[in-house]
Parts: structure tokens; C-alpha cells; sequence
């Protein structure tokens, strides 16, 4: 199916005896944006750096737009910027978006006409015949985006992108996601900072301990998902048990109470059945929850580094 | 222009700016330095003393002061060929810089064949100039030109590309100062074997020969230095026994120099293998 931007089936990698990544089996479509969400160590990084050739998997497969990982023609149409992302920096911005393009295959003219584009979409144009190690943090990833872009990519990976930018570099790159979702590129976004994915991503992976645990839409999360908590006297934990019917994640302590419901019927629902259980509800408020919410409870806090 | 162009232009172009071979420089300066103005003090007491420069027994000191010096250029050249290839995969892996470059639609092979040869323009380049200001400096002063300068040049520069292949390979798999450290140990125990085998063959003493010819099949460039500096050397010279510090007895045969040629595609081969599998 050359219709997505990535597939993966079971793609698996062992360090040894560390199962980093179990069996990774996914689907990016073109044009869209994918934001990959774990805790540290859960194998986000070990997925991208397999998908675009730096680790080979120890099984499975997989194919970015419509070519096998692995193969170079994979990477011809895809851009990368590393999370630790370091360059020569010796070399001004101008030189080394040339020598990127230069691997790219792309010719002399369209490099120069290029780069002058994307310097000045990265805000970067007065700083191109300045060495790159004269550049701010903020400065680099900018570049290293630029560097992404270079060969008109239909898919772009982003590890981190946001992490060293301040609030306006942070809204330039949004801006930047945006506009390629417009064009039809795909973006694959690694970001621990969940504001970001809430903005920009269509769809949300959760990942721990190297496996997916969920993906979602994230309207459907937005939607999906309401915390309740509630106060209430005489619970019993029958009484909590039942609640299962209509919330997963309950959580009690003495008389506060929390669970995450499907939908809005649940609250009347809940009500009545503590009530006609024997308990006193002294409160019962919903909350819309934060992608925040959604990732601790489905990723959990064990595990993070 | 192809991958491996690019990066051989990159790699040539960052050593340049290396503080490397600006040390190399000033230090091969100086050592030229030093060299031409000790040539000048020893043509001078010869022409005191009355010997024409033409004598023959001038003529041999000239020869060996010209391989001392080349010696040292050779040390010098392999050198800087192990300090810029040590760091260069290692230290770009470490940092991640490689990950910008594997990712691009580019065999990883592109990359060790490029930094290849973009060490081996550096070398060619500091050789010439080095050794060239040696030859010069004694062809200006005394007048004298080694014979069969040409293989010995080429067999110098075969001796720093095998070094700089060692330590590339190294590179590829251990840390940079891992890497530096191998190779120099490996030019060390060279080096001794190359004095134990004279010394068995002064000796007549067989085990000695065959621990320092061991030593040659380990790492091959003290057995091409010699045979560089026996193409210099003059017939007079070649007949003298006894002790000489730029030759040995025996010169190391063809066969040696293919062996060299042989071990350093097998190293280079090894490069290019462990690059392509390793994890980055």
C-alpha cells in the first residue's frame, strides 16, 4: 500500500538481552501528522532511528513511502532532525545546507534556490555565511529543520523539535508542521512536551517498555475521555468495583475518588447507583482531560526515567 | 557530484581547519627548519676540513643525513595521518553528527571511501611538502640527490595510508583515543621489531630475525621504511655491514611491499564492513 507515509509490522529490536522495541506495527498516512508519546527509554527514538536506517531491526519490516526501510531510496524524499542534533560546525549555515543537499543528490542551482527559501522560512537568512558554531541552540535546531526540508520530503521525522526554542521559535516550527500537512508531507513528531502534540498532531501513539500501547485520534481523546471525580461518604469497595461498568483507572482515597468515563450518560448514571448503593455523594465533577492526563494514566509512572 | 566526492571534499576541508595540521605545519616547519640550518653546520666543517663536496665520502653523509631526515618525515606524515583518522567516525558517532549523514540517500560505504580519500589528498599534500623541503634543502646546500627518490617517496606515502587505514578502521569500531592508542602501539612494536631483527641478524641470532619478521607481518611499515631507504641509499652504502640505523642487512622484498598492499585492502574492507552493520 504506497497510499501511507510509513508501515511497520513487528518491527523489533533486541540490544543484547533489552527488548527496546517488541514488535512495532503502525500506520502513517500521507499528509499527516503523528506524534509518538512515552517515557523515556520506552523505544521512541530506537523506532524512528530503525525506520530511517541507523539501527537495523532484529525482525520485521517495514516501509517508508511505499520503499523498504533500509533502502536508500527510502531516504531519498525523507527528512530527519535529530534530537541531539549536532552538525559541523565549522561550516557557516550557507556550506552546510549545501553539503546536505549535495547528499540529497539535489544540483547546484536548485540547492542555492533552496536554501535561500529556507533560511528565510527558518528566520535564519541573515546568519547564512555565519559558522554554525557561532549559533545559539535555538539557532541549530532551526538550521537542522532546514536541513530536513532540503529536498522537498514527503515525509519528515522531528525528534524533538521544540526542545531548545523559545515560545516564538516553538510557534515557527508549529506554523512549519502546519504548512507541510498542507502540502501533503507527513510529519513524524517525537515530543516529550504534550502542548505541542496537542496542537499539532492528528493522531497520538502511546509507547512503553518498546510496545504501543494505544493510538488515538486526537479529537477522539479530546472527546473521548472525561475524569470525574467525586467525593462521597460509605463507599464500600463493592460499591467502587461496580463502577467499573461505566470508567476504567478508579482510583480512591478515603473519600475522593477518581475514574475516567466514555461519555457524559456515565455521571447521572454514577450518581444514582451510589446513591441507591448507600453512599453520600458530596460532589461529582467532570473534567475534560488533558492529553496529560491520558498519557499518565495509559503509559503510567513506572518506567520513566 | 557523488556521495563519495562530497564527502571526501568535507573531510579534506575539516582537516584542513584542524588544529592537526596546523600543529603539523608549525612542527614540520621547525623541524625544517632545524634540518636545513644542522645541514648547513655539517657541509661546513666538511668543506673546513678540505673534502670536496664532490668526495665520496661526503657524498655518504649526505645520504644519510637525507634518509635521516626522510625518516623523520615519515614519522611525522604517519602520524598526522593516525591524529585525523582517529577521531573522524568515532568522534562523529559519538556526537551524533553521523546520524545527518547516514540518514541521507547515501550507501554508508560513501562515507568510509570518502573520508579515505580525503585523508589520503591531506597526506599526499603534507608529504610532498615535507619531504620535498628535505631534498631540497640538501639538494640546494650540497648539491646532492638520493637516487630511486621517487619509490621512496611512494613507498613513505604507502607506509602513512596504511597507518591512516589501521586507524580509520579502528575509528569505525572503538573510540577515538582507543583508536590513536592501537595504532601507535602498533607503529611501536614495529619499530622494535624492526631493531630486534637487525640485531638477530648482527648476531646471527635466527629467533631474533624471525620475532622481528613477525613484527613486519603485524604491521608491515617499519619493513617499508626500510625498503624505502634502501632505494636511497647509495651501492657504497648498501655494501657496508655492520650497524645502520636507516637499514637493515637484508631489504625487505617485493613480497613485503604486496603484503602491505593486501593487509591494508583487508583493513579497509574491515572498515567498510563493521561501519555498515554497526548500530548508530
Amino acid at each position: 500500500m504506497t497510499d501511507n507515509a510509513i508501515e511497520t509490522h513487528a518491527l523489533r529490536k533486541e540490544f543484547g538481552e533489552n527488548v527496546a522495541v517488541r514488535g512495532l506495527t503502525l500506520q502513517v498516512k500521507r499528509g499527516e501528522v503523528f506524534g509518538f508519546l512515552g517515557p523515556n527509554g520506552a523505544g521512541k527514538t530506537t523506532s524512528i532511528k530503525m525506520l530511517l536506517g541507523l539501527v537495523a531491526p532484529t525482525s520485521g519490516r517495514g516501509a517508508l513511502l511505499g520503499k523498504p526501510i533500509g533502502d536508500r531510496a527510502a531516504r531519498a524524499k525523507a527528512g530527519f532532525l535529530p534530537e541531539h542534533f549536532r552538525f559541523h560546525d565549522w561550516l557557516t549555515a550557507g556550506e552546510f545546507l549545501r553539503l546536505h543537499g549535495e547528499l540529497y543528490g539535489m544540483g547546484a542551482a536548485p540547492i542555492a534556490s533552496r536554501s535561500a527559501e529556507l533560511l528565510e522560512l527558518v528566520g535564519l537568512a541573515p546568519f547564512r555565511d555565519k559558522q554554525l558554531r557561532t549559533f545559539s541552540k535555538g539557532m541549530l535546531q532551526r538550521v537542522g529543520l532546514a536541513q530536513a526540508l532540503l529536498n522537498y520530503p514527503g515525509l519528515v521525522f522531528l525528534d524533538e523539535p521544540t526542545s531548545g526554542l523559545d515560545p516564538v521559535g516553538r510557534r515557527l516550527v508549529r506554523d512549519i508542521i502546519h504548512d507541510l500537512r498542507a502540502q501533503g508531507t507527513a510529519v513524524f513528531l517525537n515530543s516529550h512536551l504534550l502542548s505541542e502534540i496537542e496542537i499539532t498532531c492528528d493522531r497520538v501513539a502511546f509507547i512503553k517498555h518498546g510496545e504501543v500501547i494505544r493510538v488515538d485520534e486526537l479529537k477522539a481523546l479530546a472527546n473521548g475521555q472525561t475524569s470525574v471525580t467525586l467525593r462521597a461518604r460509605g463507599l464500600t469497595p463493592e460499591l467502587l468495583g461496580g463502577l467499573e461498568r461505566w470508567g476504567r483507572d478508579i482510583r480512591a482515597d478515603g473519600e475522593h475518588v477518581t475514574l475516567s468515563v466514555a461519555e457524559d450518560g456515565a455521571l447521572p448514571a454514577i450518581t444514582r447507583y451510589l446513591v441507591q448503593g448507600g453512599a453520600d455523594v458530596y460532589a461529582l465533577t467532570p473534567q475534560r482531560l488533558s492529553l496529560e492526563e491520558v498519557f499518565i494514566q495509559t503509559v503510567g509512572t513506572e518506567g520513566v526515567l | 557530484m557523488s556521495p563519495i566526492l562530497v564527502i571526501a571534499r568535507l573531510t579534506f576541508r575539516e582537516a584542513w581547519r584542524r588544529r592537526i595540521v596546523t600543529a603539523a605545519i608549525v612542527l614540520g616547519g621547525a623541524f625544517l627548519l632545524l634540518f636545513s640550518l644542522g645541514f648547513f653546520f655539517i657541509r661546513g666543517e666538511a668543506a673546513r676540513s678540505g673534502a670536496s663536496l664532490e668526495d665520496a665520502a661526503a657524498r655518504q653523509a649526505f645520504n644519510v643525513i637525507l634518509t635521516a631526515g626522510l625518516y623523520a618525515v615519515n614519522f611525522l606524515t604517519l602520524a598526522m595521518g593516525a591524529l585525523l583518522a582517529a577521531d573522524t567516525l568515532a568522534g562523529e558517532i559519538n556526537t551524533g553528527t553521523v546520524q545527518a549523514l547516514v540518514t541521507k540517500p547515501i550507501r554508508r560505504s560513501a562515507i568510509v571511501i570518502g573520508k579515505w580519500l580525503g585523508f589520503a589528498g591531506m597526506l599526499l599534500l603534507y608529504l610532498l611538502v615535507m619531504a620535498g623541503g628535505v631534498i631540497v634543502s640538501v639538494r640546494l646546500q650540497a648539491g646532492y640527490t638520493a637516487p630511486n627518490l621517487e619509490r621512496a617517496l611512494g613507498l613513505m606515502y604507502l607506509t602513512a595510508l596504511l597507518m591512516m587505514t589501521i586507524t580509520l578502521a579502528c575509528s569505525s569500531r572503538m573510540s577515538a583515543l582507543a583508536a590513536g592508542g592501537t595504532v601507535f602501539g602498533l607503529y611501536g612494536l614495529a619499530f622494535i621489531g624492526g631493531w630486534v631483527e637487525q640485531i638477530g641478524g648482527a648476531l646471527r641470532n635466527e629467533t631474533a630475525v624471525n620475532v622481528g619478521i613477525f613484527a613486519s607481518l603485524i604491521n608491515p611499515s617499519e619493513a617499508l621504511w626500510k625498503r624505502a631507504a634502501h632505494e636511497m641509499s647509495s651501492p657504497l652504502l648498501r655494501a657496508m655491514t655492520g650497524f645502520n640505523p636507516f637499514a637493515g642487512a637484508s631489504p625487505p622484498s617485493d613480497v613485503m611491499i604486496a603484503y602491505a598492499l593486501v593487509y591494508m585492502l583487508v583493513v579497509f574492507a574491515l572498515a567498510l564492513g563493521w561501519f555498515a552493520r554497526r548500530d548508530l
